[in-house]
């Protein structure tokens, strides 16, 4: 049988630096969404929810920062994303309208098993869009995860970095 | 008696002079079977015998004539009416008449021109054959042997490696190296990827060989794209400064080499995709075109020479300390 010689050619590459291989990544971005919080009384009642953004990307101009949120300015948000920009908008967990109905055996919208699971889909879906390239560029995001309160009757536009 | 048509009163063979000593090679048919064919190269002559056998010893078989052909066709699946012959040769073997007994006849072709590469595809077949054919009155009786054709190459003279900045503005940019731009169809990719901005967070990283067959021309194109290999080439996220090797051996892939509006009739072309997944799914991709070609294999390299360019390590201009090992083959 003949002797096999192994193929190991290799196009020659730069050695990485020592603080591209071990620093932090130009990558990080995480955010949670936590700490529920209902808020008002009897039928005006709504539930909050905390958005904390933790990141190194240029392209959010605060690195660290802490929102409040309800689920209907999400809805305005994935409205916003896809009119404005070409990405593919990741679907919200549901409405539940039927558990806006009267006679209901829970506490229905202010259910802790509900708004527990409504947490964790508006996490993944933040998660989702905040990570996309595109959807980076719209104003409308940067408003939402990072300034004070969303304001609706802004005019959108897109967003480079600083 | 075959009054109605209804089985033959005569058998025709063709049988080439050189089948003892003339290699078979598979080729996969329209159905998907591989069956062995004998190898052709253009230029070579194809002679043989075609071999009437009379079924009924002592009955005469009338004819208008006993011909062999070589023909060269492409058949467009959507028009399977019209073969395009670009290669049409015939021989008379018996002018009209009549056998008494079975019969053999000597039959050559000299030298014939072999263009293109025999090729089965999604919309589009392009073959070779020989077929003997006794007219007849009613029905003519006639046989057909395939053979199949490679066009062979030489390296190329000029063959420039693919080097390309590509990426998304702020986002991610990589930089792709491919050692050539025309590998033969037993070579071996040899690239890297060396990423020089990573915001997006990667989950892994793949190479695939995609083949476009093209067929039709002017409105009615058709495209048929067939994924021939993924090859995962990184498992895991990149940061900035890191380089990505790529091994990717052809060898391992049903492939033909690249076809160029053959006849003005279909195209064959390969392209290298590379493919970058992010935690999301996202896929973030780049499509490089590649020309295959085919190599003869007569010239079997020595395993000095072998050694040598299996362990070769591509010098970049700059940081040359000695001439890099340059590839040979000899010409003998």
């Amino acid at each position: 049988m003949a002797d096999a010689i192994a193929d190991t050619r290799r196009l020659y590459s730069k050695p990485q630096s020592i603080n591209d291989a071990y620093g932090p990544p130009s990558n990080f971005l995480e955010i949670d969404v936590a700490n529920p919080e209902t808020v008002g009384v009897g039928r005006n009642r709504y539930t909050t929810y905390e958005l904390r953004l933790k990141t190194n990307l240029p392209i959010f101009r605060v690195k660290e920062s802490r929102v409040r949120r309800r689920y209907s300015d999400f809805e305005w948000l994935r409205g916003e994303l896809e009119r404005e920009s070409k990405v593919v908008v990741p679907p919200l967990p549901g409405k539940a309208l039927f558990r806006q109905l009267p006679f209901r055996g829970d506490d229905g919208i202010f259910d802790d098993s509900f708004i527990e699971e409504r947490r964790q889909g508006l996490e993944q879906f933040l998660n989702k869009v905040a990570g996309h390239p595109l959807a980076q560029n719209e104003r409308c995001l940067h408003m939402f995860l990072q300034d004070e309160s969303v304001d609706k009757t802004y005019t959108p536009s897109k967003i480079r970095s600083a | 008696m075959s009054f109605f048509g209804f089985g033959q009163s005569a058998e025709v063979d063709i049988v080439l002079n050189d089948a003892e000593t003339r290699k078979k090679v598979e080729h996969k048919t329209e159905d998907g079977k591989k069956d062995k064919y004998f190898l052709f190269y253009d230029g070579e002559t194809v002679s043989g015998k075609v071999n009437v056998t009379l079924k009924n010893p002592g009955k005469r078989l009338e004819h208008y004539g006993i011909k062999i052909e070589f023909i060269g066709q492409i058949e467009l699946y959507y028009d399977r009416g019209n073969h395009h012959e670009f290669v049409s040769l015939v021989k008379d073997l018996a002018r009209p008449g009549e056998l008494t007994n079975s019969q053999s006849f000597d039959f050559e072709f000299t030298h014939v021109e072999k263009p293109y590469e025999t090729y089965t595809g999604q919309n589009v077949k392009l073959r070779y054959f020989l077929r003997a054919t006794i007219s007849r009155r009613l029905n003519d009786v006639s046989k057909e042997m395939d053979i199949v054709v490679h066009t062979l190459s030489t390296y190329p003279e000029l063959n420039s490696s693919i080097k390309m900045e590509v990426g998304i503005e702020d986002c991610l940019h990589i930089e792709f190296e491919y050692n050539k731009s025309k590998y033969h169809l037993k070579d071996v990719i040899v690239g890297k990827i060396y990423f020089l901005l990573v915001r997006i967070k990667i989950k892994h990283m793949e190479i695939d060989i995609i083949k476009r067959e093209t067929t039709g021309t002017g409105p009615s194109v058709y495209h048929e794209n067939d994924t021939i290999a993924k090859y995962e080439i990184m498992d895991g996220a990149p940061v900035r400064g890191e380089s990505i090797p790529i091994r990717l051996f052809l060898a391992g892939y049903e492939m033909t080499p690249t076809m160029r509006d053959i006849n003005k009739k279909f195209s064959v072309r390969y392209y290298l995709n590379l493919v970058l997944i992010d935690e999301e799914e996202r896929r973030y991709f780049k499509q490089q075109e590649i020309t295959l070609w085919r190599k003869g294999d007569i010239v079997r390299r020595s395993m000095s020479q072998q050694a040598t360019i299996a362990s070769q390590r591509f010098e970049s201009p700059s940081e040359r300390v000695q001439e890099p090992a340059k590839e040979k083959e000899d010409s003998s």
